[in-house]
């Protein structure tokens, strides 16, 4: 069953329409990868079903058990955050921020779930250090079990990747695939990296391409959307 | 040495003074809190805009004669502050040429109004007590001395009781927005305690210095300190001791308080900025 059915969604910032005709849906399960080229309206359609941005049209329904607080978001990492003043510890509690309404200190379970998530991703030694200076990848790791701290049936994923070195960026890919078949969490990622979507990915979602393409990855290889888009990286 | 502390045990015999550095160290507390989540949201310039607002907003409170000039300064600077937020986050007007149009308007403005309309004789004396800060030590009410205590004591309380979502915004809104964490209420609040905070250190520096007092402590800390609990704990620790310090030295050598006040936060700054330095090297 369905966890998130979208339909003819139009997407954009105030009066200016950056997409429309989105349909998709997601099941328990599924592995979505949203492709398409730089400005196509991937964040901002990630930003929609976070309820972030308001949509200009078009319809986001969430069944099957899942609900605003279930959804787990890794946004693509801020200027800001490059030099913030803070320990993993302190990044990786702050997923908990959304379970204690009124009250101002985190709890016992909070800190277990914490520290739980960090040993999943393997970064539990390195909680009192400065995130600032962590490596890229490790820095994604924090952001990603902060994540999982807010929820874990649904990760919506930004481009989680981005900047890391190949051999991080692999290892990264792993632990996402972990999590999606060994504890059965439903993945939305957006990705540059089409080769990697290709190989880990279920769905494909391309967006930026008329007509939009959603379905099995089996399907997105025979698919006009693929051939436009790719057919001259695949040889290479 | 002996000479320095009967100096102000002698000075410290008088209530307005006891009082100035009372005020003084609560004002310094309260904005070096509210400056590490101005410099780290990079926000900084609004203090700055608002201070100039600030400036404007008392060029006509005093012109106009009123008796207190906190109950028009302070309703205006905290709508400015919220118009600079929205102007600051919508993507049609630029949001630093905003705030620019805004402070630099303001600033004109109000020296026009000082300048045509003021029935003293010291009219550029007032301007530049209004810019930098009193001349001498400050002389406050009991009423400003209560005020400056209650708006301390309650950003003191709005951190500790919203540390954990005060660090979950700052750190990254959208993420805090989809854990459920009402950011637009949290940034009004924020616009609103900024405006707060610049009036009521206004009367202790001056408009021009205002934004020094906040960011300074902050900026001094984050070249230490990497941690989010030690920066705040550390930026509030520094600014009450550049402020006590500013203050003593200002009372004994009869310095203007404000502008001393600041050079002992660029020293305190400078000497961060060594041992940061150092801390990276090893
Ligand atoms: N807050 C915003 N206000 C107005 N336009 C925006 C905003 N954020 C993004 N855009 C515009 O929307 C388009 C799509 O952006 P985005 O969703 O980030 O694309 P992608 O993630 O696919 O690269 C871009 O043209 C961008 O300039
Ligand atoms: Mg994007």
């Amino acid at each position: 069953m369905a966890q998130i059915v979208c339909s003819e969604l139009t997407l954009g910032y105030e009066k200016k329409i950056i997409s429309t005709g989105i349909s998709f849906e997601v099941s328990a399960g599924d592995y979505l990868c949203i492709v398409g080229e730089n400005g196509s309206g991937k964040t901002t359609l990630m930003k929609a079903l976070l309820r972030l941005v308001p949509t200009m049209g078009g319809s986001i329904e969430t069944s099957d058990g899942i609900s605003h607080g279930d959804i787990g978001y890794l946004p693509q990492q801020t200027e800001a955050q490059k030099d913030f003043p803070a320990s993993v510890e302190e990044v990786v509690l702050s997923g908990c921020i959304g379970r204690r309404g009124f009250l101002p200190i985190y709890t016992k379970a909070d800190k277990i779930r914490a520290h739980n998530n960090m040993r999943r991703l393997g970064i539990d030694g390195l909680q009192k250090l400065p995130y600032r200076e962590l490596s890229g990848g490790q820095q994604q790791r924090v952001l990603l079990a902060r994540a999982l701290c807010a929820a874990d049936k649904l990760l919506l994923l930004d481009e989680p990747v981005s900047g890391l070195d190949p051999s991080a960026a692999a290892e990264m890919y792993k632990t996402i695939e972990e999590l999606n078949r060994k504890d059965g969490i439903t993945v939305i990622m957006i990705s540059h990296d089409i080769g990697a979507a290709l190989k880990y990915a279920t769905h494909i979602l391309h967006v930026g391409y008329t007509p939009k393409f959603f379905g099995t990855k089996e399907d997105y290889l025979k698919s006009g959307a693929y051939a436009d888009s790719y057919r001259g990286e695949e040889k290479e | 040495m002996k000479d320095v502390f009967l100096t102000l045990a002698d000075y410290f015999s008088y209530s307005f003074i006891r009082y100035a550095l009372v005020v003084g160290v609560l004002i310094a507390l309260s904005s070096s809190l509210l400056g590490v989540i101005l410099v780290l949201k990079r926000f900084s310039f609004i203090g700055d805009g608002l201070s100039h607002v600030a400036f404007g907003a008392t060029a006509v409170a005093s012109v106009a004669g009123l008796s207190n000039n906190m109950l028009v300064v302070l309703p205006v600077t905290v709508a400015a502050a919220v118009v600079l937020l929205r102007t600051g986050q919508s993507t049609k007007i630029k949001g630093d040429a905003a705030v620019a149009m805004i402070s630099v308007g303001a600033l004109a403005v109000g020296y026009l109004v000082m300048n045509t309309f003021s029935m003293s004789s010291n009219v550029s004396g007032d301007v530049c007590s209004t810019l930098f800060g009193s001349v001498a030590i400050l002389t406050l009410s009991k009423l400003d001395v209560w005020l400056c205590v209650g708006m301390s004591a309650a950003v003191i309380i709005f951190f500790i009781l919203f540390r954990n979502k005060i660090f979950a915004v700052t750190f990254d809104e959208s993420f805090a927005a989809t854990a459920g964490v009402g950011v637009k209420g949290f940034n009004l609040a924020v616009a609103v305690i900024t405006a707060m905070i610049i009036v009521l250190a206004m009367n202790l520096v001056g408009s021009l210095l205002v934004s020094a007092l906040v960011i300074f402590p902050a900026l001094s800390s984050m070249r230490v300190f990497k941690t989010f609990k030690s920066v705040i704990i550390s930026s509030a620790l520094i600014s009450v001791v550049c402020a006590a310090l500013g203050i003593l030295c200002s009372v004994l050598l009869s310095t203007p308080v404000g502008s001393t006040v600041v050079a002992v936060n660029i020293l305190a700054f400078l000497a961060f900025f060594c041992i940061g330095f150092v801390m990276k090297r090893r």
